[in-house]
C-alpha cells in the first residue's frame, strides 16, 4: 500500500493512522483508521492541540460527518470495517460535513433499513406474507401493507409471486419486516410485480452502479428496446421486453456488464442497435 | 440453508422460452456447455468444467485381500459426494435423496458396463488385489451434475497409473514410484452419461439442462453410451411417460454427443502427457488463465530509466570481483574430489603457503584483462559480460584452500595433498592469464585458461 502523505499519527492500537482526504478513491482495509480532517489539524506540524490560524474561518465546515456503509465510529476516529474504496460526498446544504462510505463488492445481502429489494412469497399464513429476500431469514410481510388494503379487501398475492417493497425493520436482532407502501400510504411502485418477465441475480456492487443518478449503462439500454425493470438492493432484477428473445438479450447484458469495459459494452450496444 | 424458492413467474418464462426453443444462455436444444478437462500435478486427479458445474476426481490404489466369491478380481469402488460449497442447500444431512441417487448411477455406469479390467488388478490369486477408490467431489453446482461426475470418472481412471507388482514364484514385489514407472489401468471402453430434461409431459427435451432448467423440468432421462454406440446404463426419473421413438431418438443424440465428448478426453489426456514428457509445467496452477480481468491484475508502472548508466557504472566499480571457480575437479586427498566454487575447504590447512600467496595475488590479477578492453563507458546492454570481466579486476575472492600448484591443461583431475612436507613451487605466470567464471566458459577464457598454471589460495571467507 502506498505511504500516506499526511501526517502519520500514533493510536494506542499502535497502528498509524491516515487522514481520510488523503485515501479517498484508494483501497483501504478492514483495520485500517483514519483521521477527520478536523482532527488531522489537532495533530499537524503545530502540534500539541493548537489549531492554526484561519484568515477565512467561514471555509470549515464543522458539521457532523455520516460514517456510511464499510465504516464505524471508533473513538474520535473511523474504523475501516469492509475492504473496498473509500468515497466521499460532499454535503449539498451546509449542514453536516458530507459523507464517508467504502465501496465494497459482495454477492450476499444483508438487509438494511430503507432498502428496496424484490423478494419471492415463500408462505402465507394467517395475516402475514413469508418472503425470502436472499437474507439469513425471510421478511414478514402484513397483507395490511398494500395501498388501498383492508380487512375485507385483501390483495392479491400468491406463493411464488415477487414482490418489490422496503425495510421497516431490519437488524440483526430481529426478523426483518417489509411493506409495499411509503411513508404516506402510496404504493410509489412498489406491490407485486407482473406476472411475466425474467428475473435473475447479480452482484450487489452491479445493482448500486446501475441506480447511480448517471448510470450510462440504462440510458444505453432503453434505447434498445422499450422495457420495463425493476432493480431490488438484494442483487436481483426483473426484467421485461416485448418479446423472451429481447428480454433474455437484456438479462445477458445486464449479466455481462459487471465485467465488461465501456468500449466493449458501447460495441456490443451498436451491434444490437444495428440487428 | 433452505434452497431459494422459484418464484412464479421465472417458471413461466423458463417454460415459455422453452418452448420457443430459446435457452438462458442462448445455446440450442442439443448443445452441451463447454466442457474443460484440467489435471493436476498427481496421476489421477482431475477437474472437469461442465459450464460452472465443477466437479473434481481423484482416483487412488491399493492392495487389499480380495472378496470371497471373486478371488482373482480387484475392486472398484466409487464415492460420489456433494460439498457444501457447491450449493447454499447442501447441508451435511440434507442431501441424501440426491447424494443416493447420483451415487447409484454412477456405479451402475462404471461398475456394471465392466470399462475396467478388474481381472487386471489381481496381484496374488486369493490374496492380494488391487482396490481402485475413485473419489468425486462436486465444487460447484449449476446443473447435470450426473454429466459432469461421470466425464470427471473416467478422466482419471484413464489418468491414473498404479505402481509397478511383478510376481516370482512366491515372492511379489512392489516397486515404488522411483524404481520403476507406475502403469495405466487396463480399461476396455469409456461410458460417459448424457442427459436430457422433458418438459411439459415429454413435449420438449433439453440436453445437458442448466440448474434453472432442471428446477422446471418434468422429468430426466440419463443415457450412458460408449463410443462403439453401447449402451451401458439406461434411467428415467421423474415418472414421465416417454415414448419408445423418443426413447430412440434420445440415444441417437447420445451416441453423437458421446463421441464427441470422448475426442476431447483424448485429446486432453494426450496433451497432458506430452508436457509431462517434454518436462514441462503441469498440473492445476498452470491451467489457470493469467490474464482475465478476475484473476489477479497487476498493472504495469512505468519506471524511469535515465540514469541507470551512472548507477551501473557504480555498482561496477564499488563491488568486488566475484571469487575465482575452477571448472575440474581438484582432488583434495585420494577419495574426496572438488569441482569448482565451494565453501571454505577444511581439509588442509597450509598456513604457511597463505602468506606467501598473499602478495602474489595483486600481481596476478591484474594481468587479466590484457586481452580484453574495457571501455570507460559501458554500455547498457552489453554490461553482463564486460561487467564480468571488469570485476575480476581488483582483488579477487579466493574460496578455497590449497597450496599447491595445478596446471589447468587437459582434464585430468588435479591432485593435491595436503602433506606440509613438500615443497611449494611456484611456476611462472603465463602471459595470457585464464581466470575462469564456470557461469560464463566462453571460448576465449578457456583458452587462456588453459595455458596459465596458478597457485590456489587460501583466504578465510571471514576476513571478507
Amino acid at each position: 500500500m502506498a505511504e500516506a502523505a499526511g501526517v502519520p499519527a500514533e493510536s494506542p492500537a499502535g497502528c498509524r493512522a491516515r487522514a481520510a482526504r488523503t485515501v479517498l478513491d484508494q483501497v483501504v482495509l478492514p483495520g485500517e483508521e483514519l483521521l477527520l480532517p478536523e482532527q488531522e489539524d489537532g495533530e499537524g506540524p503545530g502540534g500539541a492541540g493548537e489549531r492554526p490560524l484561519r484568515l477565512n474561518a467561514a471555509a470549515r465546515s464543522r458539521g457532523r460527518v455520516v460514517c456510511g456503509p464499510g465504516l464505524r465510529r471508533c473513538g474520535d476516529r473511523l474504523l475501516v470495517t469492509k475492504c473496498g474504496r473509500l468515497r466521499h460526498k460532499e454535503p449539498g446544504s451546509c449542514s453536516g460535513g458530507g459523507v464517508y462510505w467504502v465501496d465494497s463488492q459482495q454477492k450476499r445481502y444483508v438487509p438494511v433499513k430503507g432498502d428496496h429489494v424484490i423478494g419471492i412469497v415463500t408462505a402465507k399464513s394467517g395475516d402475514i406474507f413469508k418472503v425470502d429476500v436472499g437474507g439469513s431469514e425471510p421478511a414478514s410481510l402484513s397483507y395490511l401493507a398494500f395501498e388501498g388494503a383492508t380487512k375485507r379487501n385483501r390483495p392479491n398475492v400468491q406463493v411464488g409471486d415477487l414482490i418489490y417493497g422496503q425495510f421497516v425493520v431490519a437488524n440483526k436482532d430481529m426478523e426483518p419486516e417489509m411493506v409495499c407502501i411509503d411513508s404516506c400510504g402510496r404504493a410509489n411502485g412498489m406491490g407485486v410485480i407482473g406476472q411475466d418477465g425474467l428475473l435473475f441475480k447479480v452482484t450487489l456492487g452491479l445493482i448500486r452502479k446501475l441506480l447511480a443518478p448517471d448510470c450510462e449503462i440504462l440510458q444505453e439500454v432503453g434505447k434498445l428496446y422499450p422495457l420495463e425493470i425493476v432493480f431490488g438492493m438484494n442483487g436481483r432484477i426483473w426484467v421485461k421486453a416485448k418479446t423472451i428473445q429481447q428480454t433474455l438479450i437484456l438479462a445477458n447484458i445486464l449479466e455481462a456488464c459487471e465485467h465488461m469495459t465501456t468500449d466493449q459494452r458501447k460495441q456490443i450496444f451498436s451491434r444490437l442497435a444495428e440487428s | 440453508m433452505k434452497e431459494t424458492p422459484l418464484s412464479n413467474c421465472e417458471r413461466r418464462f423458463l417454460l415459455r422460452a422453452i418452448e420457443e426453443k430459446k435457452r438462458l444462455d442462448g445455446r440450442q436444444t442439443y448443445d452441451y456447455r463447454n466442457i474443460k478437462i484440467s489435471f493436476g500435478t498427481d496421476y489421477g486427479c482431475c477437474i472437469v468444467e461442465l459450464g460452472k458445474t465443477r466437479v473434481l476426481g481423484q482416483v487412488s490404489c491399493e492392495l487389499v485381500s480380495p472378496k470371497l466369491n471373486r478371488a482373482t478380481e480387484g475392486i472398484l469402488f466409487f464415492n460420489l459426494e456433494l460439498s457444501q460449497m457447491a450449493a447454499p442447500a447442501f447441508e451435511p444431512g440434507r442431501q441424501s435423496d440426491l447424494l443416493v441417487k447420483l451415487n447409484r448411477l454412477l456405479e451402475r455406469c462404471l461398475r456394471n458396463s465392466k470399462c475396467i479390467d478388474t481381472e487386471s488388478l489381481c496381484v496374488v490369486a486369493g490374496e492380494k488385489v488391487w482396490q481402485i477408490r475413485v473419489d468425486l467431489h462436486l465444487l460447484n453446482h449449476d446443473g447435470n451434475i450426473i454429466d459432469a461426475a461421470s466425464i470427471a470418472a473416467i478422466v482419471a481412471l484413464c489418468h491414473f497409473r498404479r505402481p509397478d507388482v511383478s510376481v516370482q514364484g512366491d515372492e511379489v514385489t512392489l516397486y515404488t514410484l522411483e524404481e520403476r514407472d507406475p502403469v495405466p489401468l487396463s480399461i476396455h471402453h469409456m461410458p460417459i452419461c448424457v442427459s436430457f430434461a422433458f418438459f411439459q409431459q415429454g413435449t420438449y427435451l433439453l440436453v445437458d439442462p442448466s440448474e434453472r432448467e432442471e428446477r422446471v423440468m418434468d422429468g430426466l432421462l440419463v443415457i450412458a453410451m460408449n463410443k462403439h454406440r453401447e449402451i451401458c446404463t439406461i434411467q428415467s426419473s421423474g415418472g414421465i411417460m416417454l415414448l419408445k421413438d423418443q426413447v430412440l431418438r434420445c440415444s441417437k443424440i447420445a451416441g453423437v454427443k458421446v463421441v464427441e465428448i470422448t475426442e476431447l478426453i483424448q485429446k486432453a489426456l494426450e496433451n497432458d502427457h506430452k508436457v509431462r514428457k517434454e518436462g514441462g509445467k503441469f498440473g492445476f496452477a498452470e491451467s489457470m488463465a493469467n490474464q482475465r480481468i478476475t484473476a489477479f491484475k497487476m498493472e504495469k508502472a512505468p519506471i524511469d530509466t535515465s540514469d541507470v548508466e551512472e548507477k551501473a557504472e557504480e555498482i561496477i566499480s564499488e563491488a568486488e570481483p566475484p571469487s575465482e571457480v575452477v571448472s575440474q575437479p581438484v582432488l583434495w586427498t585420494p577419495g574426496t574430489a572438488q569441482i569448482g566454487e565451494g565453501i571454505e575447504n577444511s581439509w588442509g590447512h597450509l598456513e604457511d603457503s597463505e602468506k606467501e600467496d598473499e602478495d602474489e595475488g595483486g600481481s596476478d590479477e591484474a594481468v587479466i584483462l590484457d586481452g580484453v578492453k574495457m571501455d570507460p563507458g559501458v554500455e547498457v546492454s552489453n554490461i553482463g559480460s564486460q561487467a564480468r570481466r571488469a570485476l575480476s579486476v581488483g582483488f579477487p575472492r579466493k574460496g578455497y584452500c590449497s597450496g599447491l600448484p595445478f596446471p589447468l591443461s587437459g582434464n585430468a583431475p588435479i591432485v593435491l595433498s595436503d602433506s606440509e612436507e613438500e615443497e611449494m613451487i611456484i611456476l611462472e605466470p603465463d602471459k595470457n592469464p585464464k581466470k575462469i567464471r564456470t557461469q560464463t566458459i566462453s571460448a576465449t577464457q578457456v583458452k587462456a585458461a588453459s595455458k596459465r598454471p596458478v597457485k590456489k589460495r587460501k583466504k578465510k571467507r571471514a576476513a571478507n
